[in-house]
């Protein structure tokens, strides 16, 4: 291992881990409002194949990404209607919001498959990515990584910091008393499912515009549920969130970096990892009764209706 | 191919005096009615890969045969019941003729097969047949060892990369041919292979391109379906070869060519059997003799006396002078497996499930 190929591995861990980080803690915010949207890889499809038909169509690329969150946005409408208004079961609604997203996303894109694009380009911080080791796998990236750097630093703020915060987790714990104490349990849910829903198509605009700017069927392969499994692993905090994501990210940078030095690691095995985690940390958190009532939002999957 | 097409003109000659009454009775087709064609797709018909090549192929039927074809084709066919379902409305609504284009349609095709014997079917790449179902195949792999020469001619590093789907027969027998190709004018060049356990997921496999290339490799090829390679390629100014269809699209300067799939000639033989009655079930498995394998257009950075040596190589493959498993082929511990004065048989082809010598790395099992 020398040293370019560390900082070329911990660079390629930064990208890898961006999507991730972006769906995840737009679902995480979500979560914490009691309301579990399984709906990530539908809104992150559309968002993907949104951004790419607008930033092809108009040019211009910031465009493209708006769209892209503008779209996931709509997605999370459909999901607030049924799951909020008419109080559907979520995790069903969640599984059909993903069926509808991919074909959806198939529906919309079918012209535009393998329609070159050139996507967004790298910016190298001034006087910052010339610091030796850190410039390079920090502050060399396209400019939505450093987006979502911002995002992770204002989620963080914002769910520990922050009043707007508080009120979020205490809807997420007891709707009822919530209520009891005026917070608008409903306008604030929506809300947070909306994030969710921009942050997914965000997502699906880096894969689409920037990491690989092309748009494919079924192209974020699988991320959103990662994501979902990241959310859980992260015991719903923030800065858990951005490290496992990079821990993903390394993973299966490393499991290739590995095979082109001549280790064979089993394909299989490696994809089951974020899973594999993923269970062994909800069987850790719910061993104990108390431990559960400190990581998951109590309320998580349960409906609330306005008049309860 | 010429030869082929004549020798059809011939019998279609010979045969139309017959055909018309056997197109009135057993074919159900008549003069005046064109002949029906269905195509069942596993993606969408794009502008590049797998299907597109499919397609390509019945545009050029229809431009061929003009009025005498009707085509209908369904893209984004799920493999299973979807398939299933697809295949047997096409069947029911009239077709004489449908093309199922991907491996996991064996069972479905078989199945709705039996059902209506009157219909023939072509299934790609499967190695199960019965009276009214053919198979067919062409061999990329003679394609990829052309891509291995031009790899062996333009490689500065000696380290090719290849990012490859999983490690089952017809990727290991590319990665081989490619090898052979490629050792055979320059014997000091490896191959390193990384596996992304998906035939679809262009962010891994353009991340599998980033990371062979930091490890030295100079020039990528791929096994995989995206043009994630080609884009990552053509971001850090190295090479790369495209699959199934043309994809100097995602990276004009990386793109030295692609080994590509040519089946307009393929498929206008077998809707033009149907037309004339001659059709039976066959195994066809052809390569750049038949035209159903090709190279797409060279990268003009190839110098002069390359593209002589690919054009003479190719030449020598068509008239059967050359086989990419001629022997002596030697696995990467450099036991004879093929004697010199042979060629591997297609049955060994067909399970070819070790690395030839000069690719690094074990291959998963």
């Amino acid at each position: 291992m020398d040293y370019d190929l560390i900082v070329n591995i911990l660079y390629a861990t930064v990208r890898t881990g961006t999507p991730l980080i972006l769906v995840a803690l737009g679902e995480m915010v979500c979560e914490k409002s009691g309301v579990l949207n399984l709906g990530q890889e539908g809104m992150m499809l559309m968002g993907a194949v949104i951004g790419f038909i607008a930033a092809l169509e108009t040019g211009n690329l910031w465009l493209g990404v708006t769209f892209a969150m503008a779209a996931g946005l709509m997605m999370s409408l459909l999901f607030g209607f049924i799951a909020l208004n008419l109080s559907a079961n979520q995790v069903a609604t969640g599984l059909a919001l993903t069926i509808f997203g991919t074909g959806l996303s198939a529906f919309v894109g079918s012209d535009y498959v393998g329609t070159p694009l050139v996507g967004i380009e790298p910016w190298h911080i001034p006087l910052l990515s010339d610091i030796p080791f850190v410039g390079r796998i920090l502050f060399s990236h396209d400019p939505l990584v450093y987006l979502s750097f911002g995002l992770f630093v204002g989620v963080y703020l914002f769910l520990n910091r922050s009043h707007a915060g508080l009120a979020l987790k205490a809807v997420g714990e007891s709707p009822q008393s919530a209520k009891a104490t005026g917070l608008p349990v409903f306008k604030i849910r929506y809300l947070a499912v909306m994030f969710g829903g921009a942050m997914a198509g965000l997502a699906g605009a880096y894969l689409s515009l920037a990491y690989t700017p092309l748009w494919a069927e079924n192209m974020t392969a699988g991320r959103g549920w990662i994501a979902l499994a990241l959310v859980v692993f992260a015991s719903w905090k923030a800065e858990r969130v951005l490290l496992g994501a990079y821990l993903f990210g390394a993973f299966s940078i490393m499991h290739l970096v590995a095979q082109g030095l001549g280790f064979s690691v089993s394909p299989n095995l490696l994809a089951i990892m974020p899973y594999l985690a993923t269970i062994v940390v909800l069987v850790l958190l719910s061993s104990d009764k108390a431990r559960v009532k400190l990581y998951a939002p109590v309320s998580l999957g349960k409906p609330f209706h306005p008049a309860d | 191919m010429k030869q082929e097409m004549k020798s059809l003109a011939q019998r279609f000659a010979k045969a139309a005096g017959v055909a018309l009454a056997l197109f009135m009775s057993a074919q159900s087709v008549t003069a005046a009615e064109p002949v029906k064609v269905g195509f069942v797709y596993v993606g969408p018909t794009g502008d590049a890969g797998w299907t597109y090549s499919h397609d390509k192929a019945r545009k050029y039927v229809e431009e061929q045969l003009g009025d005498k074809v009707k085509t209908t084709y369904v893209e984004s066919v799920a493999e299973g019941a979807d398939a299933e379902r697809v295949i047997r409305q096409l069947a029911k609504s009239g077709n004489d003729l449908i093309f199922t284009t991907s491996f996991g349609y064996m069972n479905p095709t078989l199945k709705v097969a039996k059902q209506f014997p009157k219909v023939k079917f072509e299934h790609a790449s499967g190695y199960k047949r019965a009276k009214n179902v053919g198979t067919y195949f062409d061999r990329i792999y003679e394609g990829r060892y052309l891509t291995g020469v031009i790899a062996g001619k333009m490689t500065k590093s000696n380290v090719i990369g290849y990012v490859g789907s999983f490690p089952i027969p017809e990727v290991v027998r590319g990665i081989d041919a490619f090898t052979q190709g490629l050792r055979s004018v320059n014997p000091k060049a490896v191959v390193k292979v990384v596996w992304v356990s998906s035939w679809y997921d262009p962010a891994k496999e353009r991340e599998a391109a980033e990371t062979l290339i930091l490890q030295g490799a100079d020039i990528i090829n791929q096994h995989t379906d995206s043009p994630g390679p080609i884009q990552a390629a053509q971001a850090k100014g190295v090479y790369a070869f495209g699959y199934h269809s043309d994809m100097s699209l995602y990276g004009k300067d990386a793109h030295l060519t692609a080994a590509t799939h040519n089946w307009g000639p393929v498929y206008l033989e077998k809707v033009k059997s149907v037309m004339d009655g001659s059709w039976t079930s066959t195994d066809f498995w052809g390569g750049l003799a038949s035209g159903a394998t090709a190279l797409a257009p060279l990268n003009p950075a190839i110098p002069e006396d390359v593209v002589k040596l690919v054009e003479e190589r190719k030449q020598a493959i068509i008239d059967g002078k050359l086989h990419p498993f001629q022997g002596p082929v030697k696995d990467q511990s450099g036991a004879v497996k093929v004697p010199a004065g042979e060629v591997m048989s297609d049955e060994d082809l067909l399970s070819l499930n070790w690395y030839v010598e000069g690719v690094e790395g074990e291959l998963p099992k």
